[in-house]
């Protein structure tokens, strides 16, 4: 434990400025309700950011209160939690020096040395021009890169004696060095390049799908041969996979790869440097979800026997509430009631039907075969159940 | 050397881009849908069926816990993510967090998924700033595109918040991480009742690693046989091993579990700086473990059970390593400080012991002290180990075991210069 008092000259008052007060109430809403004291750390965190890097004791009244705990409850926290800073720090850079074992092996006393030359004698006394302040802190999570210190947000990382130097000078001259590694290295990267992931298929998509054999014939089974390890990954482009596909690839599979493919469209779309709104985003995503059947739909008839497999049913609608599956062209009360006598009660339980989950469906229905693909079912649901409604109580008639 | 076709962290150093399209193209969120409509129990039993040992620390099963969970409960449950990496010689969730959030993400959907959550957080250490920006625009990159959030394209409701500490390492253990996360003060709670009964808000709540996570997708795709057969039985899959102290280039990577630390050591980290016989001890897995001498280590191998063996751990697989040119006294006495600076004060043997021992350290390295304390310090490690409600006087008093363990003809070398010393100048 360390002994951490609040500082004796504290000011008369805090409020949070109007945009930290906003931010102060969405983290609150971060939290279910009656339990925004979990938002203390968080909160505590911006109104020490907004004082200019220490916590005063106002500020904890504020914070309090705003959460509705008592102030001594604060008071704990703010002096538990040693990246609560009691005192004024320096205006231009607090500097955290990693002293734990791994960074003290590579050498953070002679950075604790440059400290107490440079900036003061003593952790935390700021210096004498009131730039600059200094704490050895434990473990900073960075130990492959030691020694190492943080100032503010950034760690700068794999530092001597002399580039800690420079880096100081740069923060006097308020042109700070870039933070990370000091030598050039990226990340946490062997030095002078890496010893794995030389491997150009990690990253050219040629595995996305390829897991999916195992699961291909087996429904919601468990996988017939799972794949051994490093089995080799054919090359196949992913996105034909319909061309000369065997065995057949499960509508996710494809909506996944369609979902894949929404990448190349971003890109062309946001070649102008805009980023696109959340909305646009959803829609593509959509587009994908609805062409993802459509490129099942096309494959060779001949190419497999489905073997039904009974899909997840419920035992009644879930929260009670079922969806109106007469909405689903060519779908009346009639069908509607043997659904829900079977466990359907929900468009999404439909947009998601393997093709043996869909052959399970025809073969309890006499005469029905072949209908569901007629009809485009598991399209119109995956419709549907984005809370897309058609103009007409029949649904609307499927294209093509 | 484990292939690179078997590694699941594609973007361990960040020389990729870490967005959601790109990490898409690596293979990540790649028919997620499909593995959830496997079902709860199916992820469950694939997991455990992996081997998967926790990665934090513990190495407990991650699919028994996640089966813990209760299967019908009135109160909401919660999966909480524990990316409070503060371990001295742990830096490996950090990668995971900058590099590649997308893979910690879909692993979110997917447990939470498997044990019937619809809410999970993810607690980050507070001085993890930039960790925590780049996994928040992950976060609103999968949000918007549907891939998690309310109505999500996978059919399970679910949200991610991200939430973080101030600079306490206690709070990575599981209990007083859960205290935190409600707004207090991040001391641990008795056991039981256990988080799968009354975790968070008093609910039922699952905390894992970063890394567990991490690397569930992966386990679900490419099937939990694939895992089981890389590393040794028991110990099973890749891990994210963690190289810092005197290596001529200090790194993380990814390997298999069950590597020989000589071989992890040359073929990733460069070697021992001054090479393999410049040797002096290794800790294996981050500083509540023990210390692993030299002459130990020539056909040690990286897993819980080889580790458990020479009387130390894998920890969360970092390996600190110390040449000849170590004070090892005062290497291990900077670990105490550690642990006396983090106790949270709760346990009279943790608050009061913890110092005790680094004061007696500090002495030590000095040679100021007399050889009878070398046992007094070891009765009073064994007096603090057990007898507190969380495992932090353990991980104090362990790394001190070791060193009388191994080093004590060292202590006593300097206590006899240090009293010679001081003889020849009474005389």
């Amino acid at each position: 434990m360390a002994v951490r008092r609040l500082h004796p000259d504290q000011p008369a008052h805090f409020a949070f400025t109007p945009e930290n007060m906003a931010w102060a109430t969405a983290t609150i809403a971060k939290y279910p309700p009656g339990k925004q004291a979990s938002a203390v750390i968080p909160v505590l965190w911006r109104a020490q950011e907004q004082i200019g890097g220490w916590i005063t004791e106002p500020a904890m009244r504020v914070v309090a209160d705003l959460l509705g705990m008592a102030h001594i409850r604060v008071l704990e926290i703010a002096t538990f939690y040693t990246m609560f800073q009691l005192a004024p720090i320096g205006t231009k850079a607090h500097v955290q020096v990693c002293g734990t074992t791994p960074c003290m092996l590579r050498g953070s006393k002679d950075l604790i040395k440059v400290c107490k030359t440079r900036i003061a004698d003593e952790a935390f006394h700021v210096s004498d021009d009131g730039a600059f302040s200094w704490e050895e802190v434990e473990c900073l999570g960075s130990c492959a890169n030691a020694p190492m210190v943080q100032i503010g947000k950034d760690t700068y990382e794999d530092l001597t004696a002399e580039s800690f130097g420079a880096l100081l000078d740069g923060f006097a001259a308020g042109t700070p060095p870039k933070p990370g590694s000091q030598v050039g290295r990226t990340a946490s990267c062997p030095e002078g390049g890496p010893t794995t992931l030389s491997d150009a298929a990690l990253y050219d998509g040629s595995r996305i799908g390829q897991w999916q054999k195992r699961f291909a014939g087996g429904g919601g089974a468990a996988p017939a041969t799972p794949a051994g390890p490093s089995t080799p990954v054919a090359a196949a482009t992913p996105a034909a996979p319909a061309a000369e596909a065997k065995p057949f690839v499960h509508p996710a599979a494809l909506a996944a790869m369609a979902n894949a493919g929404i990448v190349k469209e971003l890109e062309a779309r946001s070649s102008g440097g805009r980023p696109l709104a959340a909305s646009e985003l959803a829609n593509l995503a959509q587009l994908a979800r609805v062409k993802g059947p459509a490129a099942y739909g096309a494959m060779p008839e001949d190419v497999v026997t489905i073997q039904p497999v009974e899909p997840v049913l419920l035992k009644g609608p879930r929260d009670g509430v079922r969806d109106d599956l007469k909405l689903i062209w060519g779908v009346a009360e009639k069908l509607e009631e043997r659904m829900n006598a079977l466990g359907i009660w929900h468009f999404d339980q439909v947009a998601n039907w393997s093709p043996n989950e869909a052959a399970w469906f025809e073969s309890q229905m006499p005469g029905f075969k072949g209908r569901i693909e007629r009809d485009k079912w598991i399209e119109q649901c995956q419709k549907l159940a984005t809370g897309w409604r058609p103009d007409s109580d029949a649904g609307e008639r499927p294209k093509g | 050397m484990l292939a690179d076709a078997d590694r699941i962290f594609t973007n361990l150093y960040g020389f990729h881009d870490s967005g959601l399209k790109a990490a898409m193209k690596r293979g990540q969120w790649d028919g997620t849908k499909l593995l959830i409509d496997q079902g709860h129990d199916w992820i469950i039993n694939e997991v455990k069926q992996s081997g998967l040992r926790g990665r934090g620390g513990a190495g407990f099963p991650t699919g028994l816990k996640w089966s813990f969970m209760p299967k019908a409960d009135p109160r909401p449950s919660y999966l909480v993510i524990n990316a409070d990496e503060s371990e001295p010689g742990s830096c490996k969730d950090r990668e995971i967090l900058r590099h590649d959030p997308q893979l910690l993400i879909e692993g979110a959907l997917i447990a939470s998924f498997a044990m019937r959550a619809h809410t999970c957080y993810i607690y980050l250490r507070g001085e993890y700033i930039r960790e925590r920006e780049a996994l928040q625009r992950a976060v609103d990159e999968a949000y918007a595109a549907r891939l998690i959030g309310k109505n999500n394209i996978h059919g399970w409701d679910f949200d991610l918040y991200l939430h973080h500490g101030a600079g306490a390492y206690i709070c990575g253990e599981e209990t007083a991480l859960l205290e935190s996360l409600e707004g207090k003060k991040g001391q641990p709670r008795l056991k039981p009742p256990f988080p799968a009964n009354v975790g968070l808000y008093g609910a039922p709540t699952t905390v894992n690693n970063v890394e567990s996570i991490a690397v569930v997708p992966d386990i679900l795709r490419r099937g939990a046989t694939w895992f089981e057969s890389l590393g040794k039985p028991n110990n099973s899959g890749t891990k994210l091993f963690q190289i810092s102290g005197h290596v001529n280039k200090p790194c993380v990577v990814e390997e298999e579990m069950g590597i020989p630390l000589q071989q992890l050591i040359e073929e990733h980290a460069g070697g021992v700086r001054g090479g393999w016989n410049n040797l002096m001890a290794v800790i294996p897995g981050g500083s509540s473990v023990p210390l692993v001498p030299a002459e130990l280590c020539q056909d040690l191998t990286m897993d819980f059970d080889a580790l458990l063996k020479v009387k130390s751990g894998l920890g969360t697989a970092a390996l600190i390593v110390m040449d000849k040119s170590t004070d090892i006294v005062r290497a291990i006495a900077r670990i105490s400080y550690f642990y006396k600076h983090e106790s949270c004060g709760q346990c009279t043997p943790c608050r009061e012991g913890t110092g005790w021992m680094w004061r007696v350290l500090e002495r030590m390295a000095e040679g100021r002290a007399e050889k009878r304390e070398i046992d007094l310090l070891f009765d009073v490690t064994k007096q603090v180990e057990g007898h507190t409600i969380c495992a932090l006087g353990d991980a104090a008093a362990w790394p001190v075991q070791g060193l009388i363990r191994h080093f004590r003809g060292e202590i006593e070398k300097r206590i006899d210069t240090y009293h010679g010393g001081h003889k020849e100048a009474a005389e």
